[in-house]
């Protein structure tokens, strides 16, 4: 166990083992110059300006679309209408949905109906950016408005506007999640806290760099390449490929530095496709910067989520039996991913805690809101939230000490691995310690004091607040079955190239997509601990590239999983370079290989450094000198080593719902200290500490820095950043002025500590981690619950700006509904 | 590409070389960095002027270079990221961001470099409240500022460490 509240970054010195050293980074040279190469840092030659086309309204038939006036500007190459585009695909996208949820269509650009504010009807390619702008104002369209719903809850019920006729209905996906025995806890637990309703915002990690591609539909070759920001590219081809006609071997997909992502830089294929139509159509590149509010009204929201009738089974001595409860995902307009996040919750069922019956009834709605796509902390966090949340308020009202519940509810170190209610297996990890920690860390001995000394009549009341939560990484793709048993995905991998070039370069290819998780340095400390070098003599080439073939179907960065699918296969490929390298060497020095050692970018003979091979030997004999080996070796030693990393996993119970989800739990526990004036509802944080346990740690300064940076998007989540429409779908907060993005005055600084518990699921002992879990939304709203008396309303939406906390202050002196109520056996009412 | 009747010709050194070129009357100046220049070191990340990840020194003064016109940089002189460097050794910020992992995508990395720049001028010591406020202009999505704090700070520390020399010296003599 260490507590680092700062790392100091090693010297490139020689060292035993580069794993575990917070080396800086090998991306660091470039970006702190301004070098990097961003989307739109890119281009390809003749290539035109894309600009789409958005509806003002959300929801609305489209009468007409005339582009006559915007086609004979100067300077236009070509208008692509949603009609044209349609007439050119085989088949609308690829849905994961089955049933009436699978009907819903979408293709590249709006056909017929726009179904929220900003849907693209049409695009525009011009000589400059400026001049497709001006174009696409005057593509005059015909709206006739349609009724509006956008509300998740509403948009199930039977009155409610549907938004995709062919669906039928805007329920995209319903399914009970039922496991151990909720109704037997319920009739035998000795309180039963029941909460109306609890409601996790729409908000998005709004990365600062935003979409963009660079699209060429060859005419030649058939070739459609893609230079993009995407996070996921085999996921946007396998979706795109059907709907263009376009195998997978004809596109090629490549990416650069991306200027963060966070999950949603997943799913903007629909754009890709109509850029790739309208480079077909024009018959040159179609370049196009997605810019901010574009980004706003239409990449992607985070899932907002609404619980209901919440039942939480309780013994008098706080064990907590389980949880019961209706889950609605408001998944905007179309189903981008979705609707996914209605089974990825279930990695973390019961979330920290040992509680074994649970029940969740799970719907997914279409809105006239902009389609939702993965966040940082994708569907766990609204659900750990909810857990968090009810954890707290059984605390609140029935008299417990938050601390002494969580503990005496949390797994325990001694369980591990635990297996969950729906077979999910938590591979290691000690919460309690970790909980301990980050109380010492935002000294909470001292706050508790200072609360007390407070006292009443000041104005300010101080809040201590809790947040246990999971980052599970490295996904079984199988759980896609359990919301559409048909699909052909389970299992996940990751591919890596590690080659040695001809003058003896060590080279490695990823198939990752890194926004900053910093893939160059670690995955050159790995090699470099393989092959007993230094990481700077390793090159990794970064971004994703399709001409590598350094791919699978998963291949990308999300989900948190690098540390063990991006190692693992850089672990595996490297290691057969290293022995071929040694079979190679063994010939040229005519030693066994048990004899030889690697060192410096050289084999030698242990004990005899004078009989030695520098790797730009090694290369020479397997490249350019090739008849010098035996037949049998150079025809079968290639020095390009390919290897995919495939996690243990079997295909889930759909039946049943159940199976391991994951590979590996991260945990984080947060606390959070805020003081909040009564009189304005402000709340300032005087306190923010982190214990982050991921197990092994490749780079502690790197994990410290996503611990910092997930803290960071979920504190200005709690306090600041919310996605809000109107009645008529119109978004509030369309730009940076509206959506206030957490500046360094919102955000403290963070004491952050760390245990290490490895995993003993993968081959490094680390887990995937960078999303955080959403812990600072549990933290903040749990401080705020602290300040609040018996009579004031729970804290029941994740999102509390200081309206809505003046309001929680003051609820009890109006008499509020305050949205919850306890139930204990043998008082009147009671449920028996 | 330009329309004729919408330009003006502009003289404007940026980080000690001086161009010359013919603008439109509408082209941002960060626009005119990035793709008439080609210094793309300067980024975008808002429309609104929120998120400083275009933030240059404009004579003298840090500027975001989208809330201004490529015309009103006439016989401007400008400093980018790309000017901090100076012969292939990178400035005191620039090795501060990267020991501390003050940068993790490095998009907002550029201005919050140049901000920092101007911050530091102004005040060489500043406090950690001071460098909060001083960079509140700038929009981070990774790093939730703990490091970039760290970053400056230890440039000021530095700087202190220095001033205090200085001090200690004058007084012997």
């Amino acid at each position: 166990m260490s507590v680092t509240s700062s790392s100091q970054a090693a010297t490139r010195e020689r060292v035993r083992s580069w794993t575990g050293q917070s080396i800086t980074r090998k991306e660091d040279g470039r970006l702190v110059q301004g070098q990097g190469s961003f989307i739109d840092d890119m281009g390809m030659h003749g290539q035109g300006y894309a600009w789409f086309v958005r509806s003002p309204h959300a929801h609305a038939r489209i009468v007409s679309i005339d582009p006559a006036s915007a086609l004979a500007m100067e300077g236009v190459y070509a208008v692509l209408t949603g009609a044209e585009a349609r007439e050119m695909c085989q088949v609308p996208f690829f849905q994961i949905a089955p049933g009436d949820g699978g009907r819903i269509e979408e293709w590249p650009l709006a056909v017929d109906t726009v179904r929220y504010q900003g849907d693209a009807v049409a695009v525009v390619l011009a000589d400059s950016r400026d001049t497709a702008r001006d174009a696409a104002e005057l593509v005059e369209v015909e709206y006739d408005p349609l009724p509006v719903v956008v509300d998740g809850v509403k948009a199930a019920e039977p009155d409610a506007p549907v938004l995709h006729e062919k669906a039928g209905t805007n329920v995209a996906w319903h399914g009970t999640y039922d496991f151990g025995d909720i109704d037997w806890a319920l009739k035998n637990a000795d309180h039963v806290v029941k909460i109306d309703r609890l409601h996790f915002h729409r908000f998005s990690s709004t990365p600062l760099e935003c979409n963009g591609a660079v699209v060429d539909w060859d005419r030649g070759t058939g070739v459609v390449e893609v230079k993009s920001n995407l996070q996921m590219p085999m996921f946007a081809a396998m979706v795109m490929g059907p709907t263009l006609g376009v195998p997978i071997n004809k596109f090629s997909f490549s990416s650069r530095d991306i200027g963060g992502a966070f999950g949603n830089k997943i799913s903007f294929y629909p754009q890709i496709a109509a850029l790739a139509l309208l480079s077909k159509k024009a018959g040159r590149p179609a370049k196009w910067t997605e810019y901010r509010t574009e980004h706003m009204l239409t990449s992607t929201h985070g899932n907002e989520r609404t619980f209901l009738d919440i039942e939480v089974p309780v013994m008098a001595d706080g064990t907590i039996l389980g949880v019961k409860a209706r889950a609605y995902d408001d998944v905007g307009a179309y189903l981008h991913y979705e609707p996914l996040g209605a089974v990825i919750w279930s990695q973390v069922v019961p979330g920290c805690y040992k509680f074994k019956n649970v029940q969740v009834d799970f719907t997914t709605t279409v809105t006239n809101k902009c389609p939702v796509s993965p966040n940082r902390g994708y569907s766990r966090m609204q659900h750990l939230w909810m857990l968090e949340r009810i954890v707290d308020i059984v605390a609140h009202e029935l008299g417990f000490d938050p601390v002494e519940l969580r503990k005496a509810n949390y797994v325990q170190p001694e369980d591990y691995p635990y297996q969950t209610p729906n077979g999910c297996v938590y591979d290691s990890g000690n919460l309690p310690l970790s909980l301990d920690m980050a109380l010492e860390l935002a000294d909470v001995e001292v706050w508790r004091r200072r609360k007390l000394e407070l006292g009443t009549g000041t104005g300010k009341r101080i809040g201590i607040g809790i947040g246990s939560t999971l980052d599970s990484g490295t996904n079984n793709f199988g759980q896609a079955r359990i919301v559409n048993p048909d699909l052909p995905f389970s299992g996940n991998g990751e591919a890596a190239f590690a080659k040695l070039d001809l003058y003896g370069e060590v080279n490695i290819n990823l198939g990752t997509t890194p926004q900053g998780q910093s893939h160059e340095t670690t995955a050159a400390q790995v090699a470099a601990d393989i092959l007993n070098m230094s990481p700077d003599q390793v090159t990794v080439t970064t971004g994703f590239d399709q001409a590598h073939n350094s791919f699978v179907g998963f291949s990308g960065t999300y989900a948190s999983q690098f540390a063990v699918t991006g190692l693992g296969a850089v672990m595996g490929a490297v290691e057969k370079l290293r022995d071929e390298i040694l079979e190679v060497a063994s010939f040229a020095l005519q030693a066994p290989i048990d004899e030889l050692e690697l060192g410096d970018g050289a084999c030698a003979v242990r004990g005899e450094p004078a009989r030695a091979i520098p790797f730009i030997g090694i290369a020479n004999l397997v490249y350019t000198n090739n008849a010098v080996l035996p037949i049998e070796l150079a025809s079968r030693v290639t020095l390009n080593c390919r290897h995919v990393y495939v996690p243990p996993f079997q295909v889930p119970d759909t039946e049943h719902k159940t199976g391991n989800l994951t590979l590996t739990y991260s945990s984080q526990i947060h606390v959070c200290v805020v003081e909040v004036d009564e009189e304005t509802g402000v709340v300032e944080i005087l306190a923010y500490s982190a214990v982050d346990d991921c197990g092994k740690r490749i780079n502690p300064q790197v994990v410290e820095g996503q611990v910092h940076g997930a803290a960071g998007l979920g504190i200005a989540a709690a306090l600041y950043e919310s996605f809000e429409y109107d009645e008529d779908g119109q978004l509030q907060e369309p730009s940076f002025y509206e959506y206030h993005a957490g500046t360094a005055r919102d955000i403290p600084g963070i004491r952050s500590g760390s245990i290490e518990s490895p995993s003993p699921f993968t081959p490094n002992g680390a887990k995937g981690m960078g999303e955080g879990g959403g812990a600072p939304l549990h933290a903040v709203c749990s401080a705020i619950q602290d300040v609040l008396g018996k009579n004031d309303a729970i804290v029941a939406d994740s999102h509390n700006p200081w309206e809505r906390v003046h309001l929680l202050l003051h609820s009890g002196e109006r008499g509020d509904p305050r949205g919850v109520r306890v139930v204990s056996r043998g008082t009147e009412g009671a449920w028996v | 590409m330009i329309r004729q009747g919408t330009t003006h010709t502009i003289q404007v050194t940026v980080n000690g070389q001086v161009y010359n070129r013919v603008v439109e009357a509408r082209q941002l100046l960060v626009h005119f960095l990035r793709d008439t220049l080609d210094l793309t070191g300067t980024h975008i990340g808002c429309d609104t002027g929120s998120c400083g990840a275009c933030s240059v020194i404009f004579n003298g003064q840090l500027v975001k270079s989208c809330m201004l016109l490529a015309p009103q940089a006439d016989g401007a002189e400008i400093e980018t990221v790309e000017g901090l460097a100076r012969s292939g050794e990178l400035d005191p910020l620039q090795q501060s961001f990267s020991a501390h992992h003050g940068l993790q995508c490095g998009y907002c990395t550029p201005g919050m470099l140049m901000t920092a720049t101007y911050l530091l001028r102004q005040n060489p010591t500043p406090t950690e409240e001071e460098i909060r406020q001083g960079i509140k202009g700038n929009i981070c999505r990774c790093t939730g500022y703990v490091n970039i704090v760290r970053s400056i700070s230890a440039v000021a520390e530095a700087h202190r460490a220095t001033a205090v020399g200085t001090t200690e010296g004058r007084d012997q003599q």
